[in-house]
């Protein structure tokens, strides 16, 4: 049975001024998405699987040091740098908002994780392995890539799918914010935010939690980002690439009203 | 064409079939080190493809290395046979006749061994043939034509094509002198490829009708090439340095010095192996020097364009790219090594005469260029890729490893017994050109002098 579809755009909205930099989405997604576990190696030889990790930046000289922590996942741009370069569309846009990767299809030119400016898109170099004893953890939902392919944060794509055919065909409801809470269907990331840093939602749906600040943001663009009315701000927003995660700036108290971090 | 004595054409056969008729002592020593040279590179790539592309250098900035370097390298290269034989032939310059032959089949090895590079970079290389063979009716995909990846093969095999075309048609009368001067099977042989050349003057006709349309059909072909090539860089939006619209024309002129270079060292080396002094003479090489001077300092003028061209913007990204290149240990030192091992030491070789006829000068400044060459595609490459975030935290170096070393040098390796065996089986320089120059030799008056005439003026 099969009903109406209803139109979806995902979004996520990270709040920098919660985020405390615990790391329990970096674990959270590596679980859910069957990433390789990174070892010593594939920190020295610069090939971590990161499909979110939180950037770490010192602030200020001593004793005044600051830590600010960033996010940073796919951002699941509506103007993908990556999406025109592969040649055989292993990445393209669906409809739903999510820039998203075939893994049988790619061939491995890695010219996509060349045009990510944002650096999210993980190459396999290695054939991936878990311990015998992480053998049975993996996540049946996902797949398990093989060496010679390219991979990055789906917004968790196989839960959304999960809560689509839960919800939405089985129920006749809607994926919104109280029913993807409800069903656990919302990427592991936010899931597992112990601040609620991270908020995720359907930028179509009127109640969304993110509609405000994709609102803000779409209709203020670059060139009058004074005029925004929430603290919003896109991630490299002069590349338009228009990414569908919003980030908020941090508030400092100690700089008064009026400046944003 | 006027140093050296007139040649009967008996005299001209002998020696130009020389290298087809007899086996030189060294000939198979030489091809024994290089074959086992390619033999260590299969392994390598063996062990490549088999664990994975782990075993290179390449890490999570730095995506495409010296694989993608060696690739634009040889694709330079292959730029020296159309400058060489179809725009000097349009142009008449008299004294490319003894180059073309070796300058086309240069650029038909090297166009080859750089179309192994990106199939080797993949890491599965069976995987390729979804987008250069582009016909997956399985699934019903079709290439993505918006991708320069799509338009690289198209823009090469196009090139290919019309380069081995260029060559074959000029080799059609030389096929009829080897028919004439073998016995047995290589008769037989020569005498299918030569198809019934008999040297009438319909032939001859049809034969420089053909070979100057080709000439002026492969010039569109010999500009897009490269400029395709470098729209994989050009079109990269997200790496600063590499986002650059001069880098269409700087690409194609760095593709002509450092391939009309590789041409100059190749003759000179053919020279050396099987006697052709009379030839490839002094002459050749000279205009060659004095050729390469002027594509040398339009080169220079890109270079200089193409870094002013990126600070003026006075991005901070584009300019940590810059300040990566010009001042961070080792890109400082392949930096300054590059400007003058491409531009000074040769362009200062060949300003003297004395020294454009030397023939030991002339291959230092040759090889002096290539070096520099390639180290411009790798500066060009890998300093965009290493500091193309602007999210500093993920930085890295790129530190290639020996595999890649090893399938690099191979490279070198696969073109020059390419070129080798190509010696054994046809004539590398071309006999009826030659025959043709020397009928034609001219001498023109200038003042109380007469000179030879290296432009033919009808």
């Amino acid at each position: 049975m099969v009903t109406s579809r209803i139109d979806h755009k995902w979004g996520m909205v990270v709040d920098l001024d919660r985020c405390n930099g615990c790391q329990a989405c970096v674990v959270a997604c590596q679980v859910e998405n069957n990433l390789p576990i990174n070892d010593k190696n594939s920190f020295l030889q610069n090939r971590a699987y990161e499909w979110i990790r939180i950037e770490r930046y010192w602030e200020g000289d001593y004793p005044n040091i600051k830590a600010r922590f960033i996010p940073v996942m796919c951002q699941h741009c509506e103007n993908a740098p990556c999406e025109p370069v592969c040649p055989v569309f292993a990445t393209y846009r669906n409809d739903e908002g999510l820039n998203v990767q075939i893994y049988n299809r790619c061939v491995g030119t890695r010219y996509c994780i060349n045009n990510c400016p944002y650096q999210v898109r993980f190459f396999n170099y290695w054939h991936p392995n878990w311990p015998e004893r992480l053998q049975n953890q993996l996540n049946p939902d996902v797949t398990v890539r093989t060496r010679g392919i390219t991979e990055k944060c789906t917004f968790c794509i196989q839960r959304l799918r999960r809560g689509q055919i839960q919800v939405e065909r089985r129920n006749g409801g809607e994926l919104n914010d109280g029913t993807l809470k409800a069903g656990n269907h919302m990427p592991a990331c936010v899931q597992a935010c112990p601040t609620n840093a991270l908020v995720f939602g359907d930028q179509n749906d009127v109640h969304s939690p993110v509609k405000p600040y994709f609102e803000d943001v779409n209709k203020y663009n670059i060139h009058h980002e004074k005029e925004r009315k929430t603290r919003g701000y896109r991630v490299l927003e002069e590349m338009n690439t228009k990414p569908n995660v919003i980030y908020l700036k941090k508030v400092d108290p100690n700089l008064g009203d009026g400046h944003h971090g | 064409m006027q140093e050296g004595r007139v040649l009967s054409t008996r005299e001209i056969n002998r020696d130009l079939l020389r290298s087809i008729l007899e086996s030189p002592r060294w000939f198979w020593p030489v091809v024994t080190v290089l074959g086992l040279i390619l033999l260590v590179a299969a392994i390598a790539i063996g062990i490549m493809v088999n664990r994975g592309l782990g075993v290179t250098g390449l890490n999570r900035p730095v995506a495409w290395g010296f694989f993608i370097t060696n690739f634009v390298f040889w694709i330079g290269i292959s730029h020296a046979g159309v400058m060489l034989s179809a725009i000097l032939r349009l142009a008449k310059a008299e004294w490319r006749r003894p180059a073309t032959r070796a300058a086309e089949v240069l650029t038909l090895f090297s166009l080859m061994t750089a179309m192994i590079m990106p199939i080797v970079h993949t890491g599965r290389p069976w995987r390729i043939l979804y987008w250069v063979f582009p016909y997956d009716f399985a699934r019903g995909i079709w290439p993505n034509i918006r991708t320069p990846l799509v338009w690289d093969p198209s823009a090469i095999l196009t090139y290919l094509t019309s380069s081995t075309l260029f060559v074959v048609i000029a080799l059609v009368p030389d096929f009829a002198v080897l028919r004439d001067h073998t016995t047995g099977i290589a008769h037989r042989v020569y005498s299918v490829l030569a198809m019934g050349w008999e040297g009438n003057a319909r032939q001859w006709k049809l034969q420089i009708v053909a070979g100057v349309l080709l000439s002026a059909l492969i010039l569109p072909v010999f500009v897009s090439v490269h400029s395709i090539v470098s729209w994989d860089f050009g079109m990269a939006a997200a790496v600063k340095s590499w986002h650059s619209t001069v880098f269409a024309p700087y690409f194609v002129v760095g593709a002509v010095h450092s391939g009309v270079s590789a041409v100059a060292f190749a003759l000179i080396l053919l020279r050396w192996c099987y006697g052709w002094q009379d030839y490839i003479r002094h002459e050749h090489i000279d205009a060659l020097g004095r050729l390469l001077i002027v594509v040398a300092t339009g080169w220079f003028y890109f270079l200089v364009m193409e870094i002013l061209f990126g600070m003026y913007g006075r991005e901070a990204d584009e300019l940590m790219v810059r300040q990566t290149q010009f001042t961070y240990w080792p890109y400082n030192f392949w930096f300054i090594l590059f400007v003058i091992t491409t531009y000074f030491i040769p362009v200062a070789l060949w300003l003297s005469r004395a020294w454009r006829r030397n023939l030991w000068i002339m291959s230092l400044a040759c090889i002096s260029v290539n070096i520099g060459m390639w180290l411009e595609r790798f500066l060009i490459i890998v300093p965009g890729l290493i500091n193309k975030q602007m999210f500093t935290f993920v930085w890295a170096d790129y530190r290639p490893s020996i595999f890649e070393y090893i399938i690099i040098g191979s490279t070198f390796a696969l073109v020059t017994l390419l070129m080798l065996l190509f010696s054994r089986v046809f004539p590398l320089v071309p006999l009826y050109d030659v025959k043709e120059g020397d009928v034609l030799r001219t001498q023109i008056q200038i003042g109380r002098r007469t000179v030879p005439a290296t432009f033919r003026e009808d």
